[in-house]
């Protein structure tokens, strides 16, 4: 197992640049989930890491070993495509081999690896049978295999549970965390899906457009969203934006939206008036009559515990969620209550987050900006 | 609605299924006779060969077979009678004709010609065409799109409009007349077809098969050998049968290159009717041993033949 190192990382095609100045660092053991909208670079990045595309430019190190040039077979990781790619003209054995027969392992001892690495995957019964006539979630299982057959330095996987129907995904979300917390393999995992990132990484990078908007836990995401993309990308419903003008300055622990006074987690860095923006996230919404920001009740989607409220202000559609109990007509004039501790600001102009008191107990999550 | 009314749009109708059976089967009918009487007049005599009106039941007779493997001369009574008892079945229906067998014919080694002429050839277009058709499915070749066009246009014109140059070139280079000679063309006729048809069937095997055999730890080469190779034999097998039949049918050039030692089966056959009056069972027995192979290949290989014929309209 080994640390991955990407600096810089950039890929064009052409024109076109897929991937822009990409930096991170998996640490060794790490589950670390890529996680953006389709066609931002993921798969591309990924494969760069993997070896079968060759960057534009940057590096990548692998246990601190410039593999920037080497050829995918030099690189030992392993690598788990969406649609599996198990060889149709093998048997569920031959495949889990594969990997093993390229280093000219005797047979016998290929023989006992792949028996252990089923029995660990639980598909010892199927090692007979040809890979054709598998189920979707079983063809997961024997990629997984032959991923994990070689113990290579780290495992590369490319959206793997893109074609599994959902009631038997976030079954294999579950195995492929405890299978993580097993063997401990360092692992990037590509997804577009927020809620796998979230409930299976230790560390996620979200990405768009090339570029690397941000990465580090999933809480820092989630609670520190590094610009607007992260905070509308993650959550749902994402974060509501609030606009807001003016310059803030140091120490500044007030703002003033929609002409109400909001507290403000205390402003840490002096930014020059232009159009800014309150990020507030739905369950940070409580509905209070004395409150001054006001608006009207839009709709509401009925979730059991909670319910999402759409609340009509001068500013367009703001998203509470709040609890079920609280009867609700469309049309009733709600005051609106933010919990000042775990408010956002955002330069609009770069979509960048401003300083502020919430990022002080912050553990160092790095923001990349494009 | 009830199931007994409910009815498929895309499943055929019972009416359409009968009457493009009919038509399938009228048509298998017409396209076999012939072949079927050129199979009947091979176990023909002579006499029966030539009767009208033309002899549906007729004596079995394999003298067409003993003709086409031998050549005999025309001889007196007295002399065939001086001679030993008939060492086999040939000798005996020959002497009958008041002829005696005077050696083995041209047919079986002109036979063996064609073997190695259209298997040699096939082998080396599938070949190159199966490594051409890999290259232009997953690499960036420089003007891929020209050079396929390029190819392809030299099937644009009959092959026999370059008969004349292909000749003085073939008497220039010592190629005529050799088996080398006639591979080579029968190839260089038969490659952009075959990197046609394989790459539509490599395009359609995912390059992520590969990528993960060269992740675990293979050579590109290996890769391709263990993996692209195995998925793709439906469209090889497919290739080779359309290339046999093109090399193994070939008549104008081998009439017109070959004439001697590296002739093929297809200009040999007609000279039989020549040698001694219309020799029709001996030709018909050519014509149905010369089908065998084809036959076998074909029978071999008929559920790649098939998936490859419909290839592009029947996915996997
Ligand atoms: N070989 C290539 N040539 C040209 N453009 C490419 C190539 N590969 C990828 N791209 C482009 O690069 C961009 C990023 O592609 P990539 O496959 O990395 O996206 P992704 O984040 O994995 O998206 P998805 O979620 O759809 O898989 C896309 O716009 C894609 O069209
Ligand atoms: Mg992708």
């Amino acid at each position: 197992m080994a640390e991955i190192r990407v600096q810089n990382l950039r890929k064009a095609f052409g024109d076109f640049v897929a991937v822009q100045d990409s930096s991170f660092v998996v640490e060794d053991g790490e589950f670390f989930v890529m996680l953006g909208p389709s066609g931002c670079g993921k798969t591309t990045t990924l494969r760069m890491i993997a070896g079968l595309e060759l960057p534009t430019g940057g590096n990548i190190l692998l246990g601190g070993e410039d593999v920037t040039m080497r050829r995918a077979r030099e690189r030992d990781i392993a690598f788990v495509f969406q649609l599996f790619a198990l060889y149709p003209h093998m048997n569920v054995r031959k495949n889990i081999g594969f990997p093993l027969l390229a280093q000219g392992m005797p047979s016998a001892e290929i023989r006992q690896r792949v028996e252990e690495t089923a029995k660990l995957l639980r598909i010892d019964h199927l090692l007979n049978k040809s890979v054709s006539g598998l189920a979707g979630g079983d063809r997961q299982r024997v990629a997984l295999g032959r991923a994990i057959v070689r113990r290579p330095k780290c495992f590369l996987m490319d959206e793997p549970l893109g074609t599994l129907d959902t009631e038997f995904r976030d079954l294999m979300v579950h195995e492929l965390r405890e299978l993580h917390n097993r063997i401990h393999a360092t692992t990037v995992y590509v997804t577009h899906d927020q809620m796998e990132a979230m409930s299976m990484a230790d560390k996620i990078a979200v990405m768009n457009h090339g570029v690397i908007e941000q990465f580090g836990t999933p809480r820092e995401i989630y609670d520190r969203p590094a610009t607007m993309f992260v905070a509308d990308f993650i959550g749902s419903p994402p974060m509501n934006f609030l606009r807001f003008g003016g310059g803030l300055a140091k120490g500044a622990k007030e703002i003033v939206v929609q002409g109400a006074k909001v507290a403000v987690p205390e402003v840490r860095e002096d930014i020059a008036p232009s159009d800014m923006a309150l990020g507030i996230r739905p369950e940070h919404i409580r509905f209070d009559d004395a409150s001054k920001l006001r608006g009207a009740i839009y709709g509401t989607e009925y979730l059991g515990t909670t319910q999402i409220v759409a609340v009509e202000t001068a500013d367009g559609i703001i998203k509470a969620r709040v609890p079920a109990e609280i009867r609700l007509a469309a049309g009733d004039h709600v005051g609106l209550s933010l919990n000042s501790a775990r408010l956002s600001l955002f330069d609009k102009g770069s979509g960048r987050a401003v300083r502020t008191a919430i990022h002080d107990s912050a553990s160092q999550g790095r923001a990349q900006h494009g | 609605m009830s199931l007994t009314t409910a009815h498929s749009v895309v499943a055929p109708s019972a009416n359409a299924k009968l009457i493009a059976g009919t038509i399938i089967v009228a048509y298998a009918l017409i396209s076999i006779v012939p072949l079927l009487w050129i199979f009947a007049t091979s176990f023909k005599t002579p006499p029966d060969s030539i009767a009208y009106p033309p002899k549906v039941v007729f004596q079995l007779s394999i003298e067409g077979y003993c003709n086409l493997f031998t050549t005999r001369t025309r001889q007196t009574p007295e002399y065939i009678n001086s001679l030993g008892p008939a060492t086999g079945f040939c000798d005996e229906t020959v002497r009958k004709r008041n002829m005696v067998i005077a050696g083995p014919s041209n047919f079986l080694p002109r036979f063996v010609n064609s073997l190695i002429i259209a298997f040699g050839s096939t082998f080396c277009a599938v070949f190159l065409g199966t490594l051409s058709a890999y290259g232009f499915s997953r690499f960036k070749v420089p003007l891929a799109d020209d050079l396929l066009f390029f190819i392809l246009s030299t099937r644009m014109m009959p092959p026999i409009a370059v008969a004349i140059p292909i000749y003085l070139m073939y008497r220039e280079l010592g190629l005529s007349d050799t088996a080398l000679g006639m591979i080579l063309l029968y190839t260089a006729v038969n490659v952009s077809l075959a990197v046609w048809l394989l790459k539509g069937f490599i395009d359609e095997i995912p390059r992520e098969y590969e990528e993960a055999a060269m992740i675990d730890g293979y050579t590109r080469l290996q890769a391709f050998w263990r993996t692209v190779l195995p998925q793709a034999t439906t469209g090889i097998a497919a290739t080779a049968i359309f290339c046999l039949i093109f090399a193994w049918n070939e008549y104008a050039f081998a009439a017109l290159l070959t004439s001697g030692t590296a002739q093929t089966a297809p200009p040999f056959i007609p000279t039989i009717i020549g040698e001694g009056g219309q020799d029709w069972p001996a030709v018909a027995a050519g014509t149905t041993i010369f089908l065998v192979p084809i036959l076998v290949f074909t029978i071999l290989l008929r559920k790649q033949l098939l998936r490859g014929i419909t290839f592009g309209a029947v996915r996997k």
